[in-house]
Order: C-alpha cells, then sequence, then structure tokens
C-alpha cells in the first residue's frame, strides 16, 4: 500500500514538472521570437516574465524533493544555469532600450533549456549522490558565473552591433535606439566583475572536494581553468572597444564548450 | 508676437486664447466678435491681414487645434516645442467652459500622439542629429568634452546643441583668432597646431572651417585612448581624415552622413504623422460625441430638477418625523431617483451622439411636461 502511493506521488511530480515546463519553453520561445520585431517586444518581455515563473515553480517542484541535490546532472544543471541567465537578463534586460539582448539571450535560453528536457534535466526524479552544501556551493557559484558570463557575451554581441552599425553609417542608424556603447562596455565590465568571484568560490569548493576524494583532474574542470584566467584577464586589462567584446565573446565559447560538449564526462 | 502680447490680447477679447509662434498666430473665441479680433490682429500687424487670415469654425477649430498641438500643423511633423507653446497659450488666458475642455483636450492629444508614436523621437536638423549619433556613442553627454575646430556659424550652432544637452566645449580651434566663440563657451582658444594635444583630452570634435585641405589627420589621432572619440565633420570639403573612421573606438560622421540622417527621421516622422492623424481623429470623435452631448444636458438637467422637485414635495407631506427616520427617507427617495433617472440619462446622450438627440429630448419633455417649463 505505501509503495503505491510513492509511485503514484513520484508520477503526480513528474506530471506537475511536465505541466511547467511547456509553459516555461513557451514563454521563452514566444520571447525569443517577439524580440526580432519592435513592434512585439513588449510581449516579448511578458513571455520571459511568465516563461521564468514556470520556471521558477519548475525548480521549486524539483527541490521539493527531500533526497538531495535535484540539479547533479549536466542536465539538470543546464536547466538551473537557464533559470540563472533568464533571471539574470530579467533584472534589467527588459528595459526597453536592452530589450535587444533578447534577441541573442533568449533564443539559447530556449536552445539549452530544451536540451536539458532531453537530458532528462526537467523531471522530478532526480537523485544525487553528492552531499547538498558542496554542490550548492559548487555547482550553484559555477553555474552563477556562467550566466554572468552569458550575459556579459550577450552586451558584447550587442556592442559589436551597434559599432558595426556607427560604422556603416546607415540613414536609417536612429531609427533602433540601443544602449550607448560606453553603457554596453561598462555593464559588462560590471557584470564580470560580479561573476568572476563566484566562479573562484565555485572552483574552489571543487578544488577542495576533489582533494579530499582523490579524483581526477578532468578536461572540464582544465577549460573552466582557462576560462577563469581569460575572465580574470579581461578585468585585469580591461581592454576598451571591439577588442574588449572580442575577448567576451571568446570566454563565452569556452563556457559553451564546459557546459554542452564536456559537462557529460564530469557528473 | 511676444507671448504677453498674445496674452493680453486673449484677455481683451474675453473668452479668447492666443497662440502665437514663429509660424503662426491663432485667437481662439468661445463666442467672441470674430470681426473685432481680426482688426485687433491688423492693428497689432499694421497692415490689413485679409488676404492671410483663415477662419474656422465649431468643430473644424477644434480639429485644427488638437493638429496643432500634436505637432500635424508644424513645418516639421512632429516638432517638439509646439505642445509646450500651446500650454503656455492656454495657461496665460482665462478660458471658459468650452475653450477650457477644448485645450484640455488638445494638451491630452498632444502628449498621446508623442507617447503612442515615434513622430518626435528623431532629430529633424543636422545639429540634433550629430548629438543624437553621440549619444549612441556616450549616452548622456554630461560631462563630456568637445573640441570645436572653426568659428563658422553651423559648427557654433552645433556646439551649441552639444551644450544644450549637458556636453562641455572645451577647446576651440580656429585660424583666426577663436578667443571670442571660445568665451562664449567657456572654452579654452587655442591654435590649429595644438590640435593633437586636445584630441586626447576631449570625447567629441566638431570640425567646420573652410579650409581647402583636412585639418585634422590620421597622426594626430592619439593611438592610446580609454574612451571612444566621436568625430563630427560639418564642413565642405571636408576637415577630418577619412581613414580615421577606421581607427577602433574612433567614429566620423560628415555633413553628406547627417544629411541623410536627418532625411531619412523626417521620412520617419511623416510615416509617424499617418498614424497621429488616426490619434486626433479618434480625439475629434470623442469631442463631436460630447458637444453632442451638450444638446440634451439642458433636458437632462429639467428632468432631474422636476423629479427632484417632486421628492421634495412628497417629503413635505410626511410631517414630523424622527430625524433617524427622515434621514432614511430622504436617502431612498434619493437613491429611488438616481437609479430611475440612470439609464434614461445615459440613453440621451448615446443618442445625443448618434445625431438622434433632438428627438430623445422632445420625447422627454412631452413625456414628463417639461416643455411648459421652456
Amino acid at each position: 500500500m505505501s509503495v503505491a502511493s510513492t509511485g503514484s506521488s513520484r508520477k503526480r511530480r513528474c506530471g506537475v514538472a511536465e505541466a511547467l515546463f511547456w509553459p516555461a519553453l513557451l514563454g521563452y520561445g514566444e520571447a525569443a521570437l517577439a524580440y526580432s520585431s519592435a513592434r512585439f517586444s513588449r510581449l516579448g518581455t511578458w513571455g520571459v516574465r511568465l516563461g521564468w515563473l514556470a520556471q521558477t515553480a519548475l525548480l521549486a517542484v524539483q527541490a521539493a524533493r527531500t533526497d538531495g541535490f535535484p540539479w547533479a546532472s549536466w542536465a539538470g544543471s543546464l536547466n538551473l544555469f537557464v533559470w540563472l541567465v533568464v533571471g539574470a537578463y530579467l533584472i534589467w534586460g527588459c528595459r526597453p532600450r536592452y530589450r535587444v539582448l533578447g534577441l541573442s539571450v533568449m533564443p539559447l535560453a530556449v536552445a539549452l533549456f530544451a536540451v536539458a528536457r532531453v537530458g532528462g534535466g526537467t523531471g522530478a526524479d532526480e537523485r544525487s549522490h553528492y552531499g547538498n552544501l558542496f554542490l550548492i556551493l559548487h555547482v550553484g557559484f559555477v553555474l552563477a558565473a556562467f550566466a554572468g558570463f552569458t550575459l556579459a557575451a550577450a552586451l558584447a554581441g550587442v556592442y559589436l552591433w551597434q559599432d558595426r552599425r556607427l560604422r556603416h553609417r546607415a540613414a536609417d542608424i536612429l531609427a533602433l535606439r540601443l544602449p550607448s556603447l560606453l553603457t554596453l562596455e561598462h555593464l559588462a565590465g560590471r557584470t564580470v566583475a560580479v561573476s568572476l568571484p563566484l566562479l573562484t568560490f565555485g572552483l574552489a569548493a571543487g578544488f577542495v572536494r576533489l582533494g579530499e576524494t582523490g579524483g581526477r583532474f578532468d578536461a572540464m574542470m582544465g577549460i573552466t581553468v582557462v576560462t577563469w584566467l581569460v575572465y580574470g584577464g579581461y578585468l585585469a586589462a580591461r581592454p576598451r572597444g571591439r577588442r574588449g567584446a572580442h575577448m567576451l565573446l571568446a570566454g563565452f565559447a569556452l563556457v559553451i564548450l564546459v557546459r554542452l560538449v564536456l559537462a557529460g564526462g564530469h557528473f | 508676437m511676444p507671448p504677453a502680447r498674445a496674452a493680453e490680447l486673449a484677455r481683451e477679447l474675453g473668452d479668447a486664447v492666443c497662440l502665437s509662434t514663429c509660424f503662426r498666430t491663432e485667437l481662439y473665441l468661445a463666442d467672441g466678435d470674430v470681426e473685432r479680433a481680426v482688426a485687433s490682429l491688423e492693428e497689432l500687424a499694421h497692415e490689413p491681414l485679409a488676404a492671410v487670415v483663415y477662419q474656422l469654425h465649431d468643430e473644424a477649430a477644434a480639429v485644427h487645434l488638437f493638429r496643432v498641438a500634436a505637432g500635424l500643423d508644424s513645418l516639421v511633423p512632429g516638432e517638439g516645442e509646439i505642445l509646450g507653446q500651446v500650454r503656455a497659450a492656454y495657461d496665460a488666458a482665462s478660458p471658459g467652459p468650452l475653450l477650457d475642455r477644448v485645450f484640455r483636450q488638445a494638451l491630452r492629444i498632444g502628449k498621446r500622439v508623442r507617447a503612442e508614436t515615434a513622430i518626435g523621437e528623431s532629430p529633424a536638423s543636422v545639429p540634433a542629429a550629430a548629438a543624437a549619433l553621440a549619444q549612441q556613442v556616450f549616452g548622456d553627454l554630461n560631462g563630456r568634452r568637445a573640441l570645436l575646430v572653426g568659428a563658422g556659424r553651423m559648427g557654433e550652432l552645433a556646439a551649441a546643441n552639444l551644450a544644450s544637452r549637458g556636453a562641455s566645449i572645451a577647446y576651440v580651434a580656429s585660424r583666426s583668432d577663436p578667443s571670442e566663440l571660445a568665451g562664449r563657451f567657456g572654452a579654452v582658444p587655442i591654435d590649429l597646431a595644438a590640435i593633437p594635444r586636445a584630441l586626447g583630452d576631449v570625447d567629441l570634435v566638431l570640425t567646420s572651417t573652410s579650409a581647402p585641405t583636412t585639418v585634422v589627420h590620421l597622426a594626430d589621432v592619439p593611438s592610446h585612448r580609454h574612451r571612444p572619440l566621436f568625430f563630427l565633420d560639418i564642413a565642405v570639403p571636408r576637415d577630418v581624415d577619412a581613414a580615421v573612421h577606421e581607427l577602433d573606438g574612433c567614429y566620423l560622421y560628415d555633413i553628406d552622413d547627417l544629411e541623410a540622417v536627418v532625411a531619412q527621421s523626417l521620412a520617419d516622422r511623416r510615416e509617424a504623422a499617418a498614424h497621429a492623424e488616426q490619434l486626433v481623429a479618434e480625439e475629434a470623435e470623442r469631442f463631436r460625441e460630447w458637444q453632442a452631448s451638450l444638446e440634451v444636458v439642458p433636458a437632462i438637467a429639467a428632468l432631474r430638477a422636476r423629479a427632484e422637485e417632486i421628492r421634495t414635495a412628497e417629503l413635505a407631506k410626511l410631517g414630523r418625523l424622527p430625524e433617524h427616520e427622515r434621514r432614511t427617507v430622504e436617502s431612498v427617495t434619493a437613491q429611488i431617483l438616481n437609479k430611475l433617472l440612470h439609464l434614461p440619462t445615459v440613453r440621451m446622450k448615446q443618442a445625443a451622439a448618434a445625431t438622434g438627440g433632438a428627438e430623445y429630448v422632445d420625447a422627454v419633455r412631452h413625456l414628463f411636461g417639461l416643455e411648459e417649463e421652456r
């Protein structure tokens, strides 16, 4: 009797998670499409908000499990990563002038969220053999830092686009008012300045555990350290203009490599 | 006409508002003497105005004011100053209920058009375009330092526009003595030879000399800069070496680029004007409905007065009642009256808006015996 009850409760949780995944994906998808037109960009903002609320509820359902950290698999952590990226974007990305950021952030969020689902990271029946505190410190900090780097890359992308528009001297350049180059540069720098310490803490937690358990240093760890060096170099040198934007995009390429290519072997 | 004189003229004419700008002087009269108004204008102009005066009446006059406030009657569609001028004219006058209603609606339309369309967003002149482009690089121009090269009128105007947006003109360089112009901007006058040094200390460079060759060369631009450098070259022939535009963090816009931006902006404004006209048409419809509803207002007032008269008379028949009971009866009867008259009031206003108001007024007056009171 008690076994049957546990099974049906798990099914119910899976059903709720399923019911929350789709509105979140739809909201993000709608936003990704709506941001491509200035006329519908306000609708895009609502898509982001509603999608993020649905994903927050999904994470809450996942977290309601008592037996471990729910985002310990690469797909689960990708789910959490998307939530962090969209959450960071929501802080100021929905302001009219920054809506254009949604053009780069939201399609990426949709794609990663879909990959997270295919990998089983959006269900409610995952289990983890890691301790909660370690995972919160390690996964939480690393993912929050990566979310920040993603936003910084989006800002760098918009910077390069705006720079290109100014260089082309198109007559209709004022038809679309983007954030100024200096604002974009400043925001990207601040985002990296906040994200890099988070990555440092996350890496430190990972290395402490590696030392305790005597695990092996894998490729993902190596690339993450290189990522840390790239962003550290960026903060130290603070390159201006296109060079700075290219450096942020190079760092983001490493983030994508870590998240999508190397993460599978790490978990 | 100076604003003070316009306000004085409006007061002389009674229930009137005088709107006077660079391109127009308009007198809005509620029920004043048009001939006297025209005579007053001729007296001010010291010449006959019959050939240039136009007159509009009733709804046409109101719609004209709506278009004026929306910036649709300006030389540059969506021009920003007109709404403030309409507000100033309204504030300076003492309009009666009709003009008060029309002007308040016009001000609302002006704001609505600017909020809901892009008619006033893009720059309509070369100096404004230059400033708008600089804002694309720096955002707020507050505290940005500029170098003005050349002492021409066009350069001075563009520099004044940048200064009005918060930029400070730090240096003025010219072949002739730039001291006077520099003094006007609180800038440091420098020789053309000192331009390379000044370039390391500014964010914006505005050039407008009549020099036959390039004044700012590629080699003059410092290679290690920590901020962008924005060149606005409004001179013909060009003052700045075109290769500057290829440097990272350097942007060069010449007069042709700026004029193309202005032309595009004006085209955008004209496109937005079509949308603005729709908004004005909506508001004009609202005005028509309001004006039509005025026809039935006396009948509604008479109906309510008659009902109130009957209620008061019937209450008087109750004789002495304790105070709290009297208050209750008065409240209940007042509510009954209000509920009974609410729908007929609404229907009469609706009928008035749909041009059937006169029949309804006649019917109500006949049914409730209001015609005896006319």
